[in-house]
């Protein structure tokens, strides 16, 4: 069967990004609103997150990921949002005035034409081969996110005694949940000086359970041949060589990788949408649309973030200027002045600006700083100054900024 | 006790290649392999290049084999619809001292008979890529790349279906010549009987060829890492571009190589270990590796980087000799040893195979099956089929619509009727070596857990009985929780 469907806004994802976006979308006016996903189940990678501590800033709630998930669910069904799930976007053109998105479910094909699409697609983890682990490839692998569907949502326990390389939140929520399921956490490891998930977690998930972590420290082997049976870890020299004298074997049948995510972009890219080197996301204005006139982005598929809230309010945004795209009160002549992320600034979203609008700059810091002044300039005009008494990187800082009239070339951000 | 007239010892693509040229003739043959399943040796583990012919010297069994087995490649691969590609070579010159080599290869590979060969300038090789360094190249356009993996699967399903039996996770610990007859042992304590014993065991052809108390030379293990690229770099590289080879260098050097998925390989390097078992990946190399890869590609990000793994060469030359050794073909009594088959085995094994085939015309008479059909047909990707034709199929088996992996967007039915080829025990690598599930830029992050799933629902495969490569490789530790709702 080839079901052929007209909408206005397609979104892809029905993450808590996507959801968001389809409420934001409806707010402002638009009825002809599909959301497609291809899991069986919408709410994203939230479902297999059964801890709580989702909501606290929009809810002043500690909701559990499923719970946080479900309440924009339940929106979207009252608003009679349509939601179609096990539903795969395989192919998306872009005709004159429209999109042509071509996906299949189970028992049917979709020609679907729209007239804005909402990539809300989220993000995928990094794999043993994008870190370089070396060593051997036995059973016992897996990546953070990966451990934690299987053991969440299907019941299954992938070993009895591991290791975590990397400190991402998803691996550090893990190292809990392998614990109070009987398992032996034996480490968490991680190159960087400082960890790479939240604080909170830190002192929930490791000191809680007397879980060491091991800061500038490296992998030298996996060793195993069938499964995995031992690791063995080095700690890094000033020189970010791997310290061999010091370097130790731990056993283990499991290892969890928990080293970072990756916008999954593959959709974007087959529309020859730019992508921020560093964000891995696409460039997108203050209106978060992409260079693609028409493609809008948001949550994890945009920028990784750490806090669902602050996903759901990218996301809300996205599907409010979707609509007035799709109204055709988007002036596409305006001029794009771009942002520029210096000094200690490892990246700033959005990538460009519009003169007299105003936006949400979401960034990161490269290194942990006390004492931090950010300050957003033009030329060398002061636009905005906010302090910090201590920011890492782990942590996504949102400063709401008003663009000015009149710009001389970029706006930069930097940290001192 | 099972009596064959020929068993092949080794399910690489040289076995197999052997096994499908035999299966054409009223023969009982039979493979046995240790592993759990073809392919998980060698074969599976190298540049998938199908050389072209000029790297050996003229009379060596390399030469001919490699010149014999490039001809053939193209009819082989669309009998058994096998992604096959000639996209030609470029081996090339930076300085003028290398000119002397560059001539030497072509003299040599003239000699060789490898057809069209070409020396040719900068201008030229910016025609063929844009970009490419160096002053002079070769140009060989009879060099091809194949899919290794698909290749020697299809070779077992071709032999399988006309009649060869293959016997897995059996190891051969012993080997009795029994004046017309051979008398084999498995570790599990199996007992098979054959006239004729053909020894492709890769690796470990010195070992078996002890066991029939033949004096074969030793071999050492040289190991090659590699990098798999993201299929975004695909359109990065037009052909293969290779490095003239140095003096002594027993590898052809570290560079790119396009394979047929559109995924590029880095590697492979070239470092002699002790354990034959050894495929582990070392910082020292893969950091090398990162490094000439950024080099060769700029665009090149860390997040391109989705896999490595490592290959063994099985080489007859010791370290401190280095450089390459030829092939050893030969029949000692009715046991065929194959040994030193490194690169270009793969290109080489269809011209083996006949080989192979002659010698054993010389023992037993070989007559032509009547039925024997060349052909092994496939339906392609579900994702690549036109859309009348995914229509179809989705009217006849609905699972075609549900995609279980996302990275390389191969659906239910796919890796259902992957599950359903294995002929040993289902394991995850010989899912993913049959349709790619898992193989893609999330290497299985997403789709692992969903076929978990699927076995378990659809093949009554408990969490428990599910294997990575193997039954000494169990994927997970067990249920949760119990399941039974009678507790
Ligand atoms: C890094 C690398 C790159 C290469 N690149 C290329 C290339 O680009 N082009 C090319 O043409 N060639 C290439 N080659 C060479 C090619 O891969 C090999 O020549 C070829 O795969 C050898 O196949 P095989 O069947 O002999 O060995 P294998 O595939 O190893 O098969 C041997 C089988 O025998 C089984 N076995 C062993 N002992 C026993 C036992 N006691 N009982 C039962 N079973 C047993 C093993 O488990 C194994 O499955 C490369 C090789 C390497 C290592």
């Amino acid at each position: 069967m080839n079901e052929k469907i007209n909408v206005s806004i397609l979104i892809i994802g029905a993450g808590p990004a996507g959801t968001a976006a389809a409420l934001g979308a409806k707010e402002a006016g638009e009825d002809s609103i599909l959301i497609i996903d291809r899991d069986t189940r919408a709410g994203g990678i939230l479902n297999q997150c059964i801890h709580d501590g989702f909501g606290l800033m929009r809810y002043k709630r500690a909701l559990s990921g499923p719970e946080y998930a479900q309440l924009d669910i339940d929106s979207c069904h009252k608003k009679n949002i349509p939601i179609l799930t096990d539903t795969y976007v395989h192919t998306i053109i872009k005709g004159d005035d429209h999109f042509t998105i071509k996906a299949i479910a189970t028992g049917r094909l979709y020609s679907i034409k729209a007239k804005a699409v909402i990539l809300a697609m989220g993000c995928r983890e990094r794999t043993a081969g994008a870190i370089s682990l070396p060593g051997s490839r036995p059973a016992g692998i897996y990546t953070a996110g990966t451990a934690q569907r299987l053991l969440n949502m299907q019941n299954t326990l992938v070993g009895r005694s591991c290791v975590i390389v990397g400190s991402g939140d998803i691996g550090l929520i893990m190292a809990r949940r392998m614990t109070l399921e009987g398992a032996k956490v034996q480490a968490v490891t991680e190159l960087q000086s400082y960890p790479g998930g939240l604080d909170r977690n830190i002192r929930q998930c490791l000191d809680d359970f007397d879980i060491p972590l091991y800061l500038e420290t490296g992998i030298v082997s996996v060793h195993g041949n069938d499964r995995v049976c031992g690791i063995t870890i080095a700690p890094l020299r000033s020189d970010r060589t791997l310290d061999m004298k010091n370097s130790q074997y731990i056993t283990c049948d499991t290892i969890l990788l928990s080293v970072g995510l990756i916008p999954e972009n593959e959709l974007s890219r087959s529309l020859d949408i730019a992508i921020d080197p560093i964000t891995q996301g696409p460039i997108v204005t203050g209106d978060l649309m992409t260079s693609c006139p028409g493609v809008f982005a948001c949550g994890n598929v945009l920028q990784v973030h750490d806090i669902v809230d602050l996903v759901s309010e990218e996301a809300k945004r996205a599907g409010r200027t979707a609509v007035s795209f799709v109204s055709g009160a988007y002036a596409d002549t305006k001029e794009l002045f771009s942002i520029y992320a210096g000094e200690k600034i490892r990246y700033c979203v959005p990538q460009v600006i519009t003169p007299s609008s105003t936006t949400t700059l979401s960034l990161r810091v490269t290194e942990p700083i006390t004492d931090a002044t950010i300050s957003i300039t033009n030329d060398a005009t002061l636009i905005k100054k906010r302090r910090y008494s201590f920011t890492q990187p782990s942590e996504m800082i949102q400063i709401e900024i008003s663009v000015p009239e009149n710009l001389v070339g970029s706006l930069e951000v930097n940290c001192e | 006790m099972e009596q064959y007239d020929v068993l092949i010892i080794g399910a690489g693509v040289i076995g197999t290649s052997i096994a499908r040229e035999l299966s054409a003739y009223d023969l009982k043959t039979a493979v046995i392999e240790k592993e759990a399943d073809v392919c998980f040796g060698i074969s599976s583990r190298n540049s998938g290049v199908v050389h072209s012919g000029i790297h050996y010297a003229p009379g060596s069994l390399r030469a001919l084999h490699a010149v014999r087995g490039n001809e053939l490649f193209e009819e082989l691969c669309s009998q058994l619809t096998v992604p096959y590609e000639r996209i030609g070579k470029l081996t090339v010159a930076f300085e003028e001292s290398q000119f002397p080599t560059l001539e030497k290869l072509y003299t040599q590979g003239v000699e060789n008979g490898v057809p069209d060969l070409q020396i040719i300038d900068a201008k030229r090789m910016q025609e063929l890529q844009p970009g490419v360094g160096g002053a002079r190249a070769l140009y060989s356009p009879s060099t091809g790349i194949v899919g290794p993996y698909e290749l020697t699967i299809a070779l077992a399903e071709h032999a399988h279906a006309h009649g060869v039996d293959f016997i897995f996770t059996e190891e051969v610990v012993s080997i009795k010549n029994r004046s017309d007859l051979y008398e084999i042992q498995t570790k599990k304590g199996s007992q098979i009987s054959a006239k004729i014993i053909i020894d492709a065991a890769g690796l470990y052809s010195d070992s078996i060829a002890h066991l029939a108390g033949i004096d074969s030379p030793r071999i050492y293990p040289c190991r090659g890492e590699y990098y798999v690229l993201d299929k975004r770099l695909e359109d990065e590289l037009q052909l293969l571009i290779y490095p003239v080879p140095g003096n002594h260098s027993s590898g052809l050097g570290i560079h790119l190589t396009n394979t047929v998925e559109g995924n590029i390989l880095i590697g492979p390097s070239n470092d002699y270990i002790e354990n034959k078992e050894d495929l582990s990946t070392t910082v020292q190399i893969l950091a090398r590796l990162r490094e000439e890869g950024h080099e060769l590609l700029p665009s090149l990000t860390s997040s391109d980087f989705i896999r490595s793994f490592a290959g063994l060469r099985p080489k007859l030359t010791p370290p401190e000799v280095g450089g390459f050794g030829d092939f050893i073909i030969e029949d000692h009594d009715r046991f065929i040893l194959l040994i030193g088959i490194e690169s270009p085995g793969l290109t080489a094994s269809p011209s083996i195979a006949i080989s192979i085939r002659e010698m054993i015309a010389n023992h037993i008479p070989l007559a032509l099956k009547k039925d024997w059909d060349p052909s092994l047909t496939r339906e392609e990707r579900f994702l690549e089929l036109p859309e009348d034709r995914q229509e179809q199929l989705i009217a006849e088996d609905p699972d075609y619509g549900s995609v279980v992996c996302r990275c390389e967007g191969i659906t239910k039915a796919e890796v259902l009727q992957a599950v359903d080829r294995i002929m040993g025990p289902v394991t995850y690598i010989g899912i993913k070596l049959r349709c790619r599930a898992m193989m893609g830029r999330c290497q299985g992050g997403f789709c692992a857990p969903r076929i978990a799933e699927i076995l378990k629902t659809e093949r009554d495969i408990t969490i428990d009985e599910q294997f990575y490569k193997g039954i000494e490789s169990p994927m997970f530790e067990g249920l949760l929780r119990e399941e039974s709702p009678h507790e």
